[in-house]
C-alpha cells in the first residue's frame, strides 16, 4: 500500500480516504486510485519487475494492494501467442492472443479478485461476496476457500452448468437469483449497503478490484518486449476491464517502463443480444440506454454497464471501433479460433474473434498494425454453446474394417 | 406513503435511516417529497439540468426506471422507491 496516496472521484474530483468506498458521496461517481507514480518510478524498473514472481504481482507496486500469499493462487503472467493462422484467415498481419483462459479458475477475474481479496484482507474482512455472471463467481469461491475466507457469491439462475458447479464445488454459499444480471447487481449492490462488514469485490472493493485488469496491459507491453501493440480488441460487459488495459498501458508510460508515448487503439467487442455500449458508439450517443441482455455470451450480459460511457470514451478518443455480433458468429469464431490456434475460449472469446472478424473486414483493425486479442476465459465453462455441432466425427465397431469405411467417408 | 431506501452514502442525510416513507404518486414527486422531508437530496440525486445524475439508478418495485417514464414512472403507495449507485457490477 505504500504507493496510494487515497482514492479521488473521476467525476468531481472530491478525495476520499484509501477505505472500502467505490462510490462519491457527492455525485454518485466512481472512486479511482490516487498513486505517488514518481515513487512508484523510483522503486520499479523492467529489471525487479522480472525478478518477481510469474503472477500478477510482479506488478504489485501498480497495484492498490500487498501480495498476500494466502489469497494466491497464481493468477497472471499468461501467455501472449503469436497467431499466424488466425491471422491468415483474418488476412491480418501481426496478430497475438492473450490466452487469459490458463488462469486457475480458468479466466482473467483471477487477477481483479487476487487483487480486491488481498485489499480486503488487509483491511480486515472476513467475507468475501461478488454479484457474477460466472467467472467472477468461479474466481471469488475459490480464492476465498484458499485465504480460509467465508463466501457468499450471488448468480442469476439461469447461468450455465459448468459455471455453477465450478462455483459450488468451493463449499457453500452460492446464491441463484431468479432474474438478470442486472438484477444480481442491483441486489448486491442493496445489501452492500446492509452487510458492511462483507467484502463484495464488485461493490464496496471494487475499486481496488477494478485496478486488477491493468496487469492485462501491463503483461502485454513485458512480453512484446516492453512495446505496447498498436491495436487491442477486448470484450466488453460493464467495460472496466477495457478501461484499466487503457490505463496500464498509459501508467507504464507515467513511471518509465515504456520508452515511447503508447498509443493504443482501443476495440470492443459485444454480442448483438446486450450491446448498449456498441449501440451507443453507432448511433454517436455520449449516454448508455440500458437493455435487457438475451445472448449465449452470458459472461457479458450486463445491461446497465457502470463503466459503459468511460469504454465508449475511450474507444472513441483511441480511435478504435465497437461492434456487436450475432450468436451464430460467436459459435463460429469459437471454432474457429479452436481450429486455427488451439484455444478453447467461452463465449465471451468468440464475441471477442468475431469482432476481430468484423473490424479487419471493415479495415478498422489494419494489416500493418501489431494487435492483440484479449481472450478471457475457457471454454470448458460454456461448453453448451459448442455441443450441439462438436460430436464425434463417426461412431463405429472396434474393427479394422469399420474404421476404414468410416474413415473413407470422412476423407471424400 | 411511498417507501424510499437509502443507500449508505446518503444516509447522512435522513438521520442515519435506511428507509423513509414519503407521499408522491411519481418518482419525480417522491424524490421531491424526500427533498423537502430531508434537505439535500435534490443536490446530490440531480445535475444542473435537473435530470437525474448519471450514475444514480432509481428503481420502483425493483424496476429500473429508464425501462419504465423515467421520473415520470408511476408509485403506487405500497411500492418502495429504491436509489442505487450505478457505479457497481462487472
Amino acid at each position: 500500500m505504500s504507493f496510494v496516496q487515497g482514492l479521488r472521484c473521476r467525476e468531481c474530483h472530491h478525495a476520499f480516504p484509501a477505505e472500502a468506498l467505490h462510490v462519491c458521496e457527492w455525485c454518485f461517481g466512481p472512486l479511482e486510485v490516487v498513486y505517488d507514480y514518481e515513487k512508484i518510478a523510483a522503486a520499479t524498473s523492467r529489471e525487479t519487475i522480472a525478478a518477481g514472481p510469474a503472477s500478477i504481482w510482479r506488478y504489485a507496486n501498480l497495484l492498490p494492494a500487498v501480495n498476500d500469499g494466502a489469497v494466491d493462487l497464481g493468477a497472471g503472467f499468461t501467455p501472449l501467442v503469436r497467431a499466424d493462422r488466425l491471422a491468415a484467415e483474418l488476412g491480418l498481419g501481426e496478430l497475438w492472443l492473450k490466452n487469459d483462459t490458463l488462469n486457475p479458475t480458468g479466466s482473467f477475474k483471477d487477477r481483479v479478485v487476487s487483487v480486491a481479496l488481498a485489499r480486503a484482507r488487509a483491511m480486515g474482512f472476513k467475507v468475501a461476496a461478488c454479484a457474477s455472471t460466472g467467472n467472477l463467481a468461479n474466481s471469488v469461491a475459490a480464492h476465498a476457500a484458499r485465504a480460509g475466507m467465508r463466501h457468499v457469491v450471488f448468480i442469476p439462475a439461469d447461468l450455465e452448468a459448468g459455471k455453477v458447479v465450478t462455483t459450488a464445488v468451493y463449499g457453500p454459499s452460492l446464491i441463484a437469483v431468479d432474474g438478470s444480471y442486472d438484477d444480481v447487481n442491483r441486489l448486491c449492490a442493496e445489501l452492500a449497503s446492509e452487510q458492511p462488514t462483507w467484502a463484495f469485490v464488485n461493490v464496496n472493493l471494487r475499486t481496488y478490484y477494478a485496478e486488477g485488469s491493468k496487469t492485462l496491459a501491463f503483461e502485454t507491453a513485458e512480453q512484446l518486449g516492453w512495446e505496447a501493440p498498436d491495436h487491442v480488441v477486448v470484450p466488453v460487459a460493464s467495460g472496466s476491464q477495457l478501461t484499466k488495459i487503457a490505463k496500464g498501458f498509459r501508467e507504464l508510460h507515467t513511471v518509465g517502463l515504456l520508452d515511447d508515448e503508447p498509443h493504443v487503439r482501443v476495440s470492443g467487442a459485444q454480442a448483438e443480444g446486450c450491446s448498449p455500449v456498441a449501440t451507443a458508439f453507432t448511433e454517436g450517443h455520449d449516454y448508455i440506454r440500458p437493455v435487457k441482455p438475451k445472448t449465449i455470451a452470458k459472461s457479458l450480459a450486463i445491461g446497465n454497464p457502470a463503466d459503459g460511457p468511460y469504454a465508449l470514451d475511450e474507444v472513441r478518443r483511441s480511435g478504435g471501433g465497437l461492434e456487436a455480433v450475432s450468436d451464430q458468429e460467436i459459435v463460429d469464431a469459437m471454432l474457429l479460433l479452436a481450429r486455427t490456434e488451439g484455444i478453447f475460449a467461452e463465449t465471451a472469446g468468440g464475441v471477442t474473434i468475431a469482432t476481430l472478424a468484423r473490424l479487419a473486414a471493415k479495415g478498422v483493425v489494419r494489416r500493418d498494425e501489431r494487435v492483440v486479442a484479449y481472450i478471457t476465459g475457457a471454454g470448458l465453462k460454456t461448453i453448451e454453446a459448442v455441443a450441439p455441432v462438436c460430436r464425434p466425427t463417426a461412431t463405429i465397431a472396434p474393427t479394422m474394417d469399420a474404421f476404414a469405411a468410416a474413415f473413407e467417408g470422412i476423407e471424400a | 406513503m411511498a417507501t424510499v431506501r437509502i443507500p449508505t452514502q446518503l444516509r447522512t442525510l435522513s438521520g442515519g435511516a435506511a428507509e423513509v416513507s414519503v407521499d408522491g404518486s411519481t418518482v419525480g414527486e417522491v424524490l421531491k417529497a424526500l427533498d423537502a422531508a430531508y434537505p439535500g437530496f435534490q443536490a446530490r440525486l440531480f445535475d444542473d439540468a435537473g435530470g437525474l445524475r448519471r450514475f444514480v439508478n432509481v428503481f420502483v418495485a425493483d424496476e429500473d426506471v429508464r425501462f419504465s417514464d423515467g421520473l415520470g414512472t408511476a408509485v403506487e403507495p405500497s411500492q418502495t422507491v429504491s436509489i442505487i449507485p450505478a457505479v457497481a457490477g462487472g
